[in-house]
Order: structure tokens, then sequence, then C-alpha cells
């Protein structure tokens, strides 16, 4: 067993950490005040040269092959400084590029996870639909096959990146009979295609500076070449995605974590009451201890998750324990931190209340906290428990 | 061109300082450490000079233990060539003096145009080994710069430093000795492609012996100054608020100053 960091994920930690105070945290009220997915944008502008954007991919695609670890780490750090930047690259990342390393040929990885790599283009990944979110088998956009082509028709909901992204991997009902059971197929679509659409959802609770949007297809036409894998293979790719990304989703839990306990701690330290900092009081220690404890939990289990997934090991079971474990614990983190923050936890100048927003829907997306439940106990129904 | 960037690692500018329990070192347990932010402009400019000409060697070069390797490693991923460890039992608890000799012996095995350092460390902020070893190496130099400007021929520079009320323009022959104040430049990040890379480049460790120092040269013993206890700053007690109206008020913080404060 070893459990340290090896010298270059000490040394990429080290780096994000810098560029993540540097860059990122004097401009995070910022983004999250006005909306501002252009700030946003240009970070990722900053990240791409520094080869933030290909951590996982390997080198030929552009990457820098430092695995789900490497992954895990970029993630925890950019969430220390700005949940809507973290879920904009997690989204290019750990969603569309994984999809196409996943499922892709040569070919489309040459084209297609290159640039996402390279950080030339923009990746999103469009899965949930407007009657298809936890049940995403029940799928509705429709692919028809015609000629050499596909043909998209339909609608996809509260796609992360959907209209800043050039590369877009799209799951359609290829054949309504076999559903998920082989009628699900996934496609890769370039953004300028005609009959696509793309228009922003501004009203959120938060990641406030992440672009969402609902696509419309109408008719839009898809090469047969830009099938990803096999037609009908749509739905095992996304699941096999989703598994990745849960496990990175669970990293950028412990980064926000981290942060506010940060917070919590010196805001303890400094503020007096009944003549004392408060950290001074039993109510408040406990508090942090409780928080401390989770963040130690939360990772323990995400690294070695992530360091089990770079060995190779399938991991469905412990990406969604990873996922629902760490997107509660945030929950119950960020609560305690607003609580000893008290009415400045509340006010919109102070950084903890963005925190507090922005956690929650950890719990939703990527697959809900009740879907991580029947993933994890058809896991262990199946398989045995230990 | 040949560059070399002589960087110390120092203690993060973030962390909490704490005497050690002898009052002589600063605890290091739990602290995380860093390239001095000061050396950090020292490699920028080298990276940029090195660009600009389009051809030399950026080295950098650290004394201390094992550990210093990670702040070499970091350089070599921001973009420096190779690196040189210097380590040595011996070494311990040397002052600033010993610490420019070693620095001077080692740059002397090779040919620099320009060395640079940083303004000063921001651990014990002594400024002094720069200088000094411009002094040991007869070379010119000038402290705290912050603008470079390289000659086409690599001959000559003119460096700008900020004095009071302006800026004082220096030309000055190559090779010489700069160190570098914030100004400078902005400091670029260690990229991936560099971080993968930084294990293959060139690491070249010395010891005094290799060095041909003494090892009675060097260390505690041969200090010429010696640290007498570090302490940390005295904690501020809460103020007093003086009740009643503005003339008692005044009377109060009168004799107060008086009796108290002892001012007058």
């Amino acid at each position: 067993m070893d459990f340290i960091f090896t010298e270059e994920q000490t040394m990429l930690r080290d780096m994000v950490r810098k560029f993540v105070d540097q860059e990122i945290k004097p401009l995070a009220q910022q983004i999250d005040k006005e909306h501002n997915v252009a700030l946003v944008q240009g970070i990722l502008k900053k990240a791409a040269p520094l080869g933030l954007l290909g951590i996982p991919f390997p080198e030929k695609y552009g990457g820098s092959n430092m695995g789900e670890m490497g992954y895990a780490i970029l993630l925890e750090e950019l969430s220390r400084g700005c949940a809507s930047t973290s879920v904009t690259i997690g989204a290019h990342i750990g969603l569309a590029g994984t999809s196409i390393l996943i499922g892709g040929d040569e070919a489309q990885k040459e084209k297609y996870l290159k640039p996402l790599a390279l950080g030339e283009k923009i990746g999103a990944y469009a899965l949930t639909e407007p009657g298809a979110g936890s049940d995403a088998a029940s799928l509705q956009l429709a692919a028809k096959a015609e000629g050499n082509d596909y043909i998209l028709n339909g609608t996809k909901l509260w796609i992360t990146n959907g209209d800043i992204a050039d590369t877009i991997v799209v799951y359609g009902l290829s054949d309504a009979k076999l559903k998920a059971r082989g009628g699900i197929t996934a496609f890769i679509v370039e953004a300028d295609t005609p009959g696509f659409s793309a228009n922003r959802i501004e009203d959120k609770m938060g990641l406030k500076g992440s672009a969402t949007a609902e696509l419309v297809f109408q008719d839009v036409r898809v090469p047969k070449e830009n099938v990803l894998g096999q037609v009908g293979m749509g739905f095992v790719i996304a699941m096999q995605t989703l598994d990745e990304s849960r496990l990175s989703l669970a990293a950028a839990c412990i980064g926000a974590a981290k942060e506010v306990l940060g917070m919590s701690v010196d805001f303890s330290k400094k503020r007096i009451a009944f003549k004392q900092p408060i950290a001074q009081f039993q109510a408040i220690q406990f508090m942090i201890a409780d928080m401390t404890a989770e963040i130690f939990q939360m990772e323990s289990i995400v690294y070695r998750t992530a360091w089990m997934y770079d060995q190779g090991t399938k991991i469905p079971r412990e990406g969604a324990i990873c996922k629902l474990f760490c997107s509660e614990a945030l929950d119950r983190i960020v609560d305690k931190a607003v609580q000893i923050h008290g009415g400045n936890g509340f006010m919109g100048e102070h950084p903890v209340e963005r925190f507090y927003r922005d956690s929650r829907v950890n719990r939703i997306f990527e697959g809900t906290s009740e879907i991580q439940r029947m993933v994890i106990a058809e896991d262990v129904l199946k398989k045995g428990s230990y | 061109m040949n560059i070399a960037v002589c960087i110390k690692q120092v203690p993060a500018t973030e962390s909490k300082i704490r005497p050690s329990a002898d009052g002589k070192d600063i605890d290091r347990t739990g602290l995380s450490f860093v390239v001095n932010p000061y050396d950090e402009f020292g490699l920028e400019e080298a990276l940029k000079i090195k660009e600009q000409v389009g051809k030399g060697t950026v080295t950098v070069i650290s004394i201390g233990e094992d550990k210093t390797i990670e702040a070499l490693r970091t350089c070599l991923a921001v973009g420096a060539d190779q690196a040189i460890h210097i380590k040595d039992p011996a070494l311990s608890g040397s002052d600033t003096h010993a610490i420019a000799l070693v620095l001077t012996a080692a740059l002397q095995k090779e040919n620099y145009d320009i060395i640079f350092f940083g303004k000063q460390a921001i651990d014990n902020d002594s400024g002094a080994v720069g200088i000094h070893v411009a002094e040991l190496m007869n070379l010119p130099h000038v402290a705290v710069i912050n603008k470079l400007e390289v000659s086409p021929d690599d001959k000559k520079a003119v460096a700008h430093r900020q004095i009071e009320g302006g800026t004082e323009v220096i030309n000055i022959d190559l090779p010489a000795i700069f160190t570098c104040q914030k100004e400078l430049n902005v400091p670029r990040y260690a990229s991936l492609p560099g971080i993968m890379k930084a294990k293959q480049k060139p690491m070249t460790i010395y010891s005094l012996n290799d060095l041909n120092i003494a090892t009675d040269a060097v260390g505690a013993e041969k200090a010429m100054i010696t640290l007498d206890q570090l302490s940390p700053p005295e904690k501020r007690t809460a103020g007093t608020a003086l009740e009643g109206n503005a003339g008692e008020a005044v009377t109060a913080l009168v004799r107060l100053l008086h009796e108290e404060a002892k001012i007058f």
C-alpha cells in the first residue's frame, strides 16, 4: 500500500493550486454574480496551453496521460476556487472527452478528442431530456438512418456547456423497440451543423457561470462515421462515461469542502462573541470536527477509487459510493460552514454563500443520490457484498 | 547564452510559521514548501531571454537537503534545462557567507553570461547571497532590478531599478549578476508536458568535495553570524474603550498616555 502522490502528481497539484489562486479565485464572485460564462471561457483559454484540459487522455491524443488520479487532483483544486469553472471543465473532459475515448475509433479520437484535449474545441455531453433524467433509458431523441447519414430530431435539456460547445456527444434513439438494450446510439455532433440550436438557461440556484442549455435538433444530419462505437452501443458508452465522471464529481466535492472548512476555521478564530473568538465554543468546535472527519473520508475513498480505476478495475459500485457519499457530505459541510458564519454566511458578498448554493446540484446531476443507491444495491445484490 | 538561476526552497507564503522548541529554527512539521517567489522572477527572466535569443541553456542551482530536489524539479517543469543540487551534511548551520562561497564554487564550474538571484528569500529576508556571490566572483551586479534588456550581441545589458522618486537605468557588461524584484515579469506556470518531462532533465548533485571545499570551511562552526533566538510576534491585547463625554474621555486618555503608556 502506498498513499503518497507521485512527484508528478504533487507538481500537478501545486501548479493547479497556484493557477486557481491567481487566475480563478479573484474572479469567482464576479462569475457568480454576473452569470459570467465569458470569464469562465477565458479561464479555459489560459488552462489549455498548460495541458489542463487533457489530463487523463493519452499523449497521442494531446493529453498528459495522468490518469484518473491526475484528473481527480485537477477537479479537487479547481473546486476550491469556482464550481462553475470546475463543472465546465468536468463536462468537457469527463463527459464529452471520456465518451469519445471510451467509444471512439482512431479517426474519431484524432479528429474530435485531440482538439478537446488541447482545448482548441469545447465539448458537451447530451443525455438528459425533458422526459428522461434519472430514467435515461427512456430518452426520445429520434435518430433515423437515411443513406450515409442519421437524422436527429428532438430536445436535450440542462446540458452543461450546451451553447458554448463545438463538439457534442448526443445520445439518440436509433431503435425504439430495443431502447437501452441496443436501441440507443451515441453521435458526435458538430455545433455548426444545420438544424442544431442551443438556448441558454439562466435561472439556476447555483453554478451561475456554467453554461447550461436546452439543445434543439431539427433534422440535424450527422454522417454515419460520427456514430460513436457501434450502432446501439450508446447506452453502454453513456453509463461507462458516468462511472468515471461520478468519481471526478466526488473529487470536486472534496475541494469545495476543504475550502469552506478553511473559511470556517479562519472566521471562527476572528469572530468575537461573548468576549471570545467563537472557535473557543464547543458547539463550533464540534461542527469543525465533523466537517474535518467527513473531508478525511471523502479524500480516502476518492483517491482509493481513482487509483483502482487507473489499475484498470471497473468501478460502478465504488464510483457510485464516492458520488453518493461526497455529494451528501459536501451538503452537510457547507450547511455547517454557513451556520458558523452566522448572518455573514447568508449574505451574498461572502463566498460561503456561493459554495452553499453551488453544492446542492451535486446530489442531483450525473445521477441523483437515489440512483446511486440503486446502482450500489444492485451491484451488491448481484455480485455479493465483500 | 548560458544563464544560471540560484533558487531557494522556502516555506509557502500562506504558512503559519512557529519557532521550534529550542527557538533556533522554525518548526517544519506540516509546512509546505515552494520556490522562493523572488527567485521565480529570475527563472522567468532567464527563460524569456533564452527564448528571445533563440539558443542557450538555463541552469537552476540550489543548496539544501534532499527535499530541495522538489523545488529544482518544479523549475525544470516550468522550463529550465538542467538543475544542480548541492547537498552536504557539513553545510548544516551555514551562514550567508558560506552559502555564497559554495554557490560561487558551483557557478565557477561553468561559464554563465547571466546569473539571477531573487532580491531576497522570503524566509530569512537577508537579501545578502546574490551580491555576496558577485563580490566573490568579481562580477558586476545590479540588485533589485525590475526591468532588463540584453543587447543583441549578448555582451551588454541595461538594467532598471526603482529608487526613491524615480528609476535608475544601469548599463552593464556581461557576464553579470542580477537580483530580481517582482515587477520584472509575470512568472509562467509549470505545464503538464513540462511536469512529465521534468524527471528526464539532467540533475547534477554536488557534495562539498565535488566543489573542492573543505567541510570545515562551512557550517555552524564557521558561521560569522549566529542565530540567537526566534520568537513569534507579541500577541496584541484588546483595546480599551473610554467611557463618558468627550471631555471626560480626553482627560482619561491623557492620564493613560502619561501613566500607562508613559509617552510623556
